[in-house]
């Protein structure tokens, strides 16, 4: 029983220092993205790098959950015969919750791991050895484009995925439950409120900062050479993971308990 | 200048600097000799402050940096130009990029300036219309040129070299000792050179140092490190398989005689 109490006090102690160190970085990253001088294209590179090829997976994505909340709703509305308020709850769940989270979710698979990967190998190379030797300070030059580049797109994708998964949702509703096109339009608009939506990309903000300083510090930390770069890829999407449902269910207490959203 | 005083460094059980003191005068080439392992591409580092030392003390041209903070020491770094061993070269940008890296960065040139720059940086180090080229498409020896041309694009008035004629051609390597030789005459560069090669040592070297279990052991001018008594530099010059060197790695590591 020590033995476990002890595991989980190390564990905690671990996880406690981690999040020590992923505050630094993002105090540095702010810090730095503040001080001039301003390298703003950078931060659109990133974006550009982001945000197109992100865009079919989280759209392919969003649709076929937008299909399945219809489904999964209508398994228990049209017993209540209250199909008429599918489109509601598509609404509302996809923009406040669950397109913000899955798209999250996709870009810390796809470029969280990107960002570990390609740090760690500049890393194991002593290419950014070479950038603090020609006093350039790795935090602004790798970390701030890709943090930047992330608050920007992951808002942007889920609106896109929002949109998207509202008309998979359509497509159930319509042509499967027989609602009419003008009532599911009505009924969306409706439910859906500014605060819905200002919820959910709250969010993404937060979601796009944990993939990038989370991607970006177990890069810089990569110690070994190809074996470490892996374990650092691996471990960024799995503690990107983790964080963004804690963030998600953190926000959303916020949200609901002291904003009253 | 460069003054190192009684520096200390440690990595986990292994003491890697164990009281090292050497100095590099202005102007001057001092190369650094030793086996792999004893410490003297980590010197470099703590030079450049890539490596903090546990203690002991650095000079640059008078500065004393072991305890600049990192803003500060970005301006001494602007001073010195660093040619890592494997090159270092950044790969999702072009040869021309690499080498104006540090022009793009900190200068406000015009693009042609620029351009001519690293096309005459590159034709220092013998090489020609490579700009548009990516580092994964160089050989080794080229890699190490473009990061020579990239340093002198910064016109530094230090110069670290780590190994810079290993895995580079003899033509190449007696090209990158010329220009080593050249940058001192004409540009007074105070250089430090870590190198296996002893004849790239005996070239450009002004003075050489040897690193024996993280200290100097022998430091003088070329003709006094050949004629040296000493064993241990003995035996690293002339390559010998046995030695001092190797008798002391048998005890170490435990190996039967």
């Amino acid at each position: 029983m020590s033995f476990l109490a002890s595991k989980i006090a190390s564990s905690a102690k671990e996880w406690l220092r981690y999040v020590g160190q992923l505050t630094l970085l993002l105090a540095q990253t702010v810090a730095c993205a503040v001080t001039p001088p301003f390298k703003g294209y950078r931060s659109l590179i990133q974006a550009q790098r982001i945000g197109p090829g992100s865009f079919i997976i989280s759209a392919l994505v969003a649709f076929f959950v937008g299909m399945i909340i219809a489904l999964q709703m209508a398994y228990q509305m049209v017993q209540l015969s209250a199909e008429l308020y599918i489109p509601n709850v598509i609404a509302v769940a996809l923009t406040r919750e669950l397109t913000p989270v899955l798209t999250a979710l996709i870009v810390a698979g796809r470029i969280g791991a990107g960002i570990a990967a390609e740090i760690g190998s500049m890393v194991v190379t002593e290419q950014v050895d070479a950038l603090k030797a020609f006093a350039v300070n790795p935090v602004k030059y790798l970390v701030v484009p890709r943090f930047l580049g992330l608050i920007i797109m992951l808002p942007v994708l889920t609106v896109m995925s929002d949109i998207i998964g509202i008309w998979g949702g359509y497509v159930i509703c319509v042509f499967k439950l027989h609602i009419s096109h003008e009532m599911f339009w009505k009924m969306t608009f409706r439910a859906l409120s500014m605060k819905d939506i200002i919820t959910g990309l709250t969010k993404t903000i937060f979601f796009g900062m944990i993939i990038a300083i989370v991607g970006c510090h177990q890069g810089l930390t990569v110690r070994g050479g190809a074996d470490g770069v892996g374990k650092a890829t691996t471990t960024a999407v799995v503690r990107s993971f983790i964080l963004i449902i804690m963030m998600d269910c953190f926000i959303t207490f916020i949200f609901y308990f002291l904003l009253n959203f | 200048m460069i003054e190192i005083r009684n520096l200390y460094k440690v990595f986990g059980a292994q003491m890697i600097l164990n009281n090292m003191s050497l100095t590099v005068r202005r102007g001057e080439t001092k190369v650094i000799i030793g086996r792999s392992g004893v410490g003297k591409s980590v010197l470099l580092k703590n030079i450049v402050g890539l490596i903090h030392p546990d203690s002991g003390s650095i000079k640059i041209n008078g500065t004393e940096v072991t305890n600049l903070k990192e803003k500060e020491y970005d301006r001494i770094r602007m001073e010195i130009g660093y040619v890592f061993q494997g090159g270092a070269l950044f790969d999702s940008m072009s040869v021309g990029e690499n080498v104006g890296f540090v022009l793009n960065e900190f200068m406000n040139l015009d693009k042609k300036t620029v351009k001519d720059k690293v096309h005459d940086a590159l034709g220092l180090v013998g090489l020609k219309d490579v700009e548009d080229l990516m580092p994964s498409q160089l050989s080794g020896g080229m890699k190490k040129r473009v990061s020579l041309a990239r340093v002198l694009c910064m016109e530094p008035h230090i110069i670290l070299y780590d190994e810079p004629t290993s895995e580079v051609d003899p033509i190449t390597a007696a090209a990158i000792n010329h220009l080593i030789i050249e940058l001192r005459d004409k540009l007074k560069v105070t250089s430090i050179m870590v190198t296996h090669d002893m004849n790239s040592a005996y070239q450009v070297a002004d003075s050489i140092a040897m690193f024996y279990r993280g200290q100097v052991i022998a430091d003088g001018k070329p003709d006094e490190i050949k004629n040296s008594k000493h064993p241990v530099v003995q035996q690293f010059i002339h390559g010998d398989a046995h030695g001092p060197i190797t008798d002391d790695e048998s005890l170490i590591f435990g190996h039967v005689k």
